[in-house]
């Protein structure tokens, strides 16, 4: 097998008869941090979800570390695989979502504690050092007892993130992960999410925050009607779109 | 009214009163443990059972909820037995009580459970939980917290619900006091103190439901 980290191969996926995503393939190694950007409905967050069969999808395959996710070829027959099987390889990755969808009915320590002891199966002793350290990675440290509802929604996004990378994944997807914030708590998250990258975690970030995905990614990808429409440095693709899609739309985001 | 004979009577019938209070209380609480048991399995059924078993939950749920209860007890004790399923009167309402309580607890367990975004169990898919443990540890504590007030609300007409049942001669609360009256004449009297006894159970049971809420209840 080859290195790569990611391996996306000509993915297909419909919602009924719509095809929101008609053939991506991606690559990615460790340590990459990629950004997706695009209209919306261009396919971004689907092509996300798939990665950790949050979407189911019809054709192509998707791998990780050379496992292939979701479905196996059984005597050339393509199927699902168990529910089991599915919920190990969702921990090869981490999720943060737009909404945060923190545990409302636990507090920020107990989330992140959650997947350490019911996935990774460690003892509350364990689970509760791992989750201090990364709230304090955060700077929640001193929240760690607090439940969602205390905490702003920076905050709640913080803890979400602390909650995935806990788990200690290969790679982890942030979908949107400040569109749903008040402006002034933008900057907090994406700090955290910055010096992750900067640590070599490897990334895969849906965005609409052009400044940020032009200063943190190392490769961007531009969606366009379910298909990658354009991808490379942040630079060039910034600077000098090669197609005419990219550029009218980087005409109208926020990016200047 | 004669405060003293009431009193001398009521003491009199202490022992009777005291029995159909016992049954009134062993039907509500058998008929609610059983129902609510089986309503969780009915709420279970509605919102992830696959189609053709939802369908079936479904069209149980709804007969059963259309159907008054004095017809469920009087179908279970006096149809059951033509076909076989001989049930003495206090099997029969019983099961009449369960059966319907199974159904609301069913839609308000459904209810509960659907109205949990989305997103709770996509993030816990995310981390790697299976569908057991998240049911387990994300939807079932936050749909619990939801349950509580209609469940107690339920519970509240299960008792008196259970008054039915001395239609088919289970001497509970009701038949008792009504026995009594028809040997001493004091209608007023002990309807007001048997409707006074079932106040006590059902207030009761919402400062317990309270008293739940309050301690399950999350910080914000």
């Amino acid at each position: 097998m080859t290195g790569n980290l990611l391996e996306i191969r000509d993915l297909h996926k419909s919602y009924g008869d719509v095809e929101v995503l008609k053939g991506v393939d991606c690559t990615m190694v460790q340590g990459d941090v990629i950004s997706i950007i695009g209209s919306s409905g261009s396919g971004k967050t689907t092509m996300l979800r798939c990665i950790n069969m949050l979407e189911e999808f019809q054709g192509g395959s998707i791998r990780i570390d050379g496992q292939e996710i979701g479905y196996e070829t059984v005597g050339g027959q393509r199927r699902r695989k168990s529910e089991k099987e599915i919920a190990r390889q969702r921990a090869l990755t981490g999720m943060a979502f737009q909404q945060f969808n923190l545990f409302p009915h636990m507090s920020a320590a107990r989330n992140v504690m959650l997947g350490l002891m019911k996935v990774k199966k460690l003892s509350k002793e364990e689970a509760r050092s791992i989750a201090e350290k990364w709230l304090d990675r955060v700077g929640l440290r001193a929240r760690a007892d607090h439940f969602p509802g205390q905490l702003s929604g920076g905050q709640q996004q913080r803890v979400a993130i602390a909650r995935a990378i806990a788990m200690n994944p290969k790679l982890m997807l942030f979908d949107e992960v400040t569109s749903a914030l008040d402006p002034e708590l933008v900057n907090e998250v994406l700090q955290v999410i910055k010096t992750l990258a900067q640590e070599g975690m490897s990334m895969l970030l849906v965005t609409h925050e052009m400044r940020f995905a032009y200063e943190v990614s190392n490769r961007v990808i531009f969606m366009n009607q379910g298909r990658i429409g354009e991808e490379g440095n942040p630079r060039e693709m910034f600077h000098k779109p090669r197609t005419e899609r990219l550029s009218e739309f980087l005409k109208t985001s926020s990016f200047n | 009214m004669d405060i003293a004979h009431f009193l001398e009577i009521l003491w009199l019938a202490r022992i009777p009163i005291l029995k159909g209070l016992g049954m009134t209380i062993s039907i509500s609480l058998l008929a609610i443990c059983v129902g609510t048991v089986l309503g969780v399995f009915v709420g279970l059924a509605l919102t992830y059972g696959a189609r053709p078993l939802r369908w079936i939950v479904r069209i149980y749920t709804d007969f059963i909820r259309g159907t008054p209860v004095l017809v469920l007890v009087l179908a279970s004790y006096y149809v059951l037995g033509t076909i076989g399923l001989d049930l003495n009167p206090f099997q029969a309402g019983i099961l009449a009580l369960a059966v319907f309580c199974s159904s609301h607890v069913g839609e308000i367990v459904r209810g509960a459970l659907q109205s949990i975004p989305r997103g709770q169990t996509e993030a816990a898919k995310a981390i790697g939980l299976t569908f057991p443990q998240t049911f387990a540890y994300v939807l079932g504590p936050q749909a619990l917290r939801q349950v509580l007030p209609a469940w107690v609300n339920t519970a509240a007409e299960m008792v008196k619900a259970s008054t039915l049942l001395s239609i088919i001669g289970v001497a509970e609360l009701l038949l008792r006091t009504q026995e009594i009256i028809s040997r001493s004449f004091l209608s007023l009297e002990f309807y007001f103190f048997a409707g006074f006894l079932y106040f006590i159970i059902n207030y009761a049971i919402e400062r317990f439901g309270r008293y739940v809420e309050r301690k399950t209840a999350v910080p914000s």
